[in-house]
């Protein structure tokens, strides 16, 4: 136990420094850092997107047209041409944090980080691939 | 409203954290208190590498690790207290070890023993090549299960309060406002340290600074054995830091600017591939740093920016014992020397590393002074004797601790509340402190001045060889510089965290203390372990077969006497290295 | 390489100053110096009112934690080459209170780490003398690494969620926290269960990795937090499914 006590009679004042709104501008490894943060924004926009793909199939070959007319005009480009940038973004910057956070040990050695980041990427392009098979196949 | 304790400890460091365990384990009842300068995980114990030792294995024996260091010891240690220290460090290192100390094991999961200078069989205990740093947070945060133990950190103890021959409490500046207060207590345990920052070379933080000495030593308490000062043989050149004996217990050589082992031709036996106990790199510290010396007056040491250094070659370990075994030993090295031990040889030198001498105490570490207790560096029982084996002090911190915690404890039980009388003395306390330092107007030369050339004349006059000329020099320059310090320049005036205030106060304590060495040593005629006399190069047993015991009378001037030593079963002998 | 160089160094003196200010001083370019060895010879030779902490010098003890050129380190283990020509701004360790010139507050940090119980926690306690409780090599290199930290505290002022939020547990503390709860010989990770999977425990790391960039020591703290926000999550699992189930 330690209480810094009172100071009465004694001058202490001690200077807090407020933390600034752009603190996150301070540093690179900051900003990088929130932008890995707002990149599962996009994550939800291609959950969301992938819905209302889903649901433009149920209703018909009609709204699914309408669908794939409103997938194409350009701001909906632009949008999901910068949500996979983020995306992709987002699934590396992950992918380079697992091995930190997963610790297997194997016979008593930890097994090195890179192998469980292979096992990611390993894992990302089998399921690319099946996905791929799937609907271009 | 006083803050008052039963037991008071000066000092969080490994001794300090372990006599308030102590306290608080064996009367529930006690008001128990530390009071450190600094936070607790920042004493210096946690610098401490290589080790500690304890008998743990079946072929060895209490009786040798006694007679090790009695012989180590240059037969100054008082035997009876050996013989106790020996018997209790098992135990002490094995409660640390239940409290979570992650020593290193055998594959069976059994600690693990390393070899260690002057020791006959392998009985250091170690973790890594961090153990203090690892015994000293553990010990820490095993404190910290027991709120009863009441910390006053980054407070500084400027004098003890003494009323009727007891002391009775302490006064101490809390860096962070400036407020100088007493806190009382029935009983102080001195667990502070030791003093190397009185030299200029040491592997010491800056904070080793010989408080707790000077404390006891104008509180009437005798310091004893200050003479006996050790310097490790292998420290850095520039910065002093520690390279660790277990780089030679895991077989490093210390050669020359030949590239020669320079230690067989100085009785410490014949050099031999694999590192030998009690022989060559693993004598003990006085006979090396003082090989070190004369290979120096034969111009057989190495030039370097920092003066001359011999070479500790380590890079016949290879990499991987370096890396488990000495990592630290390599991050210091390419810290701060820029050199890879794996490929390249380590510049060192001796440099002053463990205070012997220390507050004279019993075997239950308490001091003459009523109510004063001491152990660790700051104390001196003495199981040391003029020079100390490495990887004992670690263990003498628990032993010890808990010897003083428990006298401690013992006494505060069964005594009085201190008298107002100490109130009044603190206040003169606070006065003196104000008037004469927080306020100093003027005043012609900086602390670092005094503090440098004190450190000079320390090293020049009472290094690893001394004379009567060279110490009677350093006396009288002394005697100037306590003059010097009267009017020295303090420019902080500042309550909050003056640090300047600190450094005056610890200059104060460590002009008495390096005072007390040099009276000390000038009055020592005889060479005996880490006291070695160029105008009395021989061991003296018919004198000297006894301890310093310096006072201070009340009129400033020091008395030495010298009690015999405590001879229980080892008559003195010959100290045999190598052979 | 010149042989001078400059050191901005943040000065607060509560007495007579408001906030900060940065006084410049020119010191020698050694190249054996630390930005420590820079302080000392201000405070010994130009300054005596410079105030900061420091003690090993060999970056054990953790006293010497600063903000040099905008990053968390230990000055005793920054070199002053590294910087030239410089000039090099020096402040005190971001996220804290500051006392005076370089010293900040830690005793927020200090009642952070008793509040996960850091001490080896056992059902069955042994008396010493019967020996010691085994523990093989790979046992110890399971916790090991989060045995190293010396109490810096440079993650503390790296970590942007603990500048925003000083409630936060914080890196080192719950690194210690693993240290224990990894430890073969302890069996107290329930009791600290609560403490770390609070809300101002490991859930509020948003896993931005500073901390462990900053660590003088390769603790990896974002590692241990990481790794125990799994531990939770299987805990309160556990707690679900087998509510009187042994923990």
């Amino acid at each position: 136990m330690s209480e810094n006590v009172d100071y009465s009679g004694f001058y202490a004042r001690w200077y807090r420094p407020r933390v600034s709104r752009f603190w996150w501008l301070r540093r690179r490894s900051y900003l990088l850092f929130v932008l890995r943060e707002l990149s599962s924004v996009f994550v939800a926009w291609f959950v969301v997107f992938l819905l209302l793909l889903v649901r433009a199939v149920s209703q018909g070959e009609r709204e699914y047209q309408r669908f794939l007319d409103l997938s194409a005009t350009p701001w909906m480009l632009a949008l999901n041409v910068v949500a996979l940038f983020f995306v992709v973004f987002h699934t590396i910057t992950w992918f380079n944090l697992a091995p930190q956070a997963i610790v297997v040990r194997l016979r008593g050695r930890r097994v090195p980080g890179r192998w469980i980041l292979i096992l990611h990427y390993l894992a990302w392009a089998v399921l690319s691939a099946i996905t791929a098979w799937v609907i271009l196949g | 409203m006083t803050p008052s304790h039963d037991v008071l400890i000066v000092g969080g460091g490994g001794a300090g954290l372990r006599a308030a365990i102590a306290v608080v384990e064996s009367d529930p009842q006690l008001s128990v208190a530390i009071v450190s300068k600094v936070y607790p995980m920042r004493s210096h114990t946690v610098s401490a590498e290589g080790g500690a030792a304890a008998v743990i294995r079946s072929g060895d024996s209490l009786e040798e690790h006694a007679h090790d260091t009695i012989s180590g010891g240059d037969w100054l240690c008082d035997q009876d207290a050996v013989e106790a220290f020996v018997k209790e460090a098992p135990e002490e290192l094995l409660r640390l070890e239940h409290w979570g100390c992650p020593w290193s094991r055998e594959p069976d999961g059994h600690i693990a023993v390393r070899p260690f200078g002057g020791m006959k069989q392998m009985r250091t205990w170690f973790a890594a090549d961090k153990t203090g740093f690892h015994l000293l947070h553990t010990l820490f945060q095993t404190s910290l299960q027991h709120e009863r133990i009441v910390r006053y950190d980054e407070w500084f103890v400027t004098t003890l309060l003494v009323d009727d021959g007891r002391v009775c409490g302490v006064v101490a500046i809390e860096l962070m406002s400036g407020r100088i207060e007493a806190i009382t207590a029935k009983a102080v345990i001195l667990a502070s340290g030791g003093c190397g920052r009185v030299f200029p070379f040491t592997t010491n933080a800056s904070i080793k600074t010989g408080d707790g000495m000077a404390l006891a030593f104008r509180a009437g308490a005798p310091l004893k054995d200050m003479e006996f000062v050790q310097y490790h043989p292998t420290g850095l050149p520039f910065t002093g830091i520690l390279i660790t004996e277990a780089a030679r217990a895991e077989g490093g050589w210390l050669v020359n600017r030949d590239g020669y082992r320079y230690l067989q031709d100085y009785d410490l036996g014949k050099p031999e591939p694999k590192p030998v106990l009690k022989s060559m790199e693993l004598g003990p510290r006085d006979r090396l740093s003082q090989a070190f010396v004369k290979e120096a007056e034969k111009g057989r040491t190495v030039d370097s920016p920092y003066g001359q250094v011999v070479h500790l070659d380590l890079r016949h370990l290879g990499e991987t014992v370096i890396t488990t075994k000495l990592p630290m030993v390599r991050e210091l090295c390419l810290d701060y020397e820029n050199i890879d031990p794996v490929r390249e040889l380590i510049p060192v030198r001796p440099v002053v590393h463990y205070m012997m001498g220390g507050v004279h105490t019993d075997i239950h570490g308490a001091t003459p002074l009523s109510g004063l207790y001491a152990a660790g560096e700051v104390a001196c029982v003495s199981i040391n004797g003029a020079n100390r084996l490495g990887s004992n002090s670690l263990p003498e911190l628990f032993v010890f601790g808990a010897r003083a915690g428990h006298a401690a404890a013992d006494f505060a039980a069964g005594a009085v509340d201190p008298g107002p009388a100490v109130l009044a003395q603190a206040r003169d306390e606070r006065r003196r402190v104000e008037r004469d330092l927080l306020r100093r107007d003027g005043g012609r030369e900086p602390i670092s001045a005094i503090r440098e050339e004190m450190q000079e004349t320390m090293e020049q006059g009472a290094g690893i060889y001394r004379s009567a000329d060279s110490m009677t020099k350093a006396a009288d320059k002394l005697r100037e510089l306590q003059e010097r310090f009267r009017s020295a320049r303090i420019e902080d005036h500042s309550r909050t965290f003056n640090t300047e205030l600190v450094a005056a106060l610890e200059l104060s304590f460590m002009l008495d203390v390096a005072e007390s060495i040099v009276h000390s040593a000038s009055r020592r005629e005889e060479s005996r372990g880490a006291h070695q006399r160029t105008d009395f190069p021989a061991r003296d047993d018919k004198r000297f077969l006894a301890h310093s015991l310096i006072h201070r009378d009340a009129d400033g001037s020091s008395r030495v006497e010298y009690p015999p030593v405590t001879i229980t079963r080892w008559p003195p002998g010959e100290r045999v290295y190598g052979r | 390489m010149a042989d001078r160089i400059i050191l901005q160094v943040t000065r607060y003196r509560p007495e007579r100053d408001k906030t900060p200010t940065t006084q410049d001083y020119e010191i020698p370019l050694r190249k054996d110096w630390s930005v420590l060895d820079g302080l000392n010879h201000i405070k010994d030779h130009v300054d005596g009112t410079l105030s900061y902490r420091w003690s090993c010098r060999m970056g054990i003890c953790g006293s010497c934690g600063m903000t040099v050129d905008g990053e968390p380190k230990l000055a005793c283990a920054t070199f002053l080459t590294d910087y030239a020509p410089g000039p090099l701004r020096v402040e005190p360790l971001s996220n804290f209170p500051v006392v005076r010139d370089l010293v900040v507050e830690i005793g927020d940090f200090m009642d952070k780490l008793s509040t996960v119980k850091p001490w080896i926690i056992r059902e069955d306690e042994q008396p010493p003398a019967d020996g010691e409780y085994l523990q093989t090599p790979t046992e110890l290199e399971e916790y090991k690494q989060y045995s190293m930290c010396i109490n810096c505290m440079l993650c503390y002022s790296a970590c942007p969620v603990y500048g925003l939020d000083p409630d936060f547990l914080g890196p080192a503390a719950i690194a210690l926290a693993q240290r224990y709860n990894l430890d073969s010989r302890d069996q107290g990770g329930h009791e600290r269960l609560d403490v770390l999977s609070a809300a101002e425990g490991v859930w509020a790391c948003t896993y931005v990795g500073e901390c462990t960039r900053a660590c003088p020591k390769d603790v990896d703290p974002a590692g241990a937090i990481q790794r125990y926000k799994v531990t939770a999550v299987n805990e309160t699992l556990k707690s679900f499914l087998l509510p009187r189930g042994k923990r």
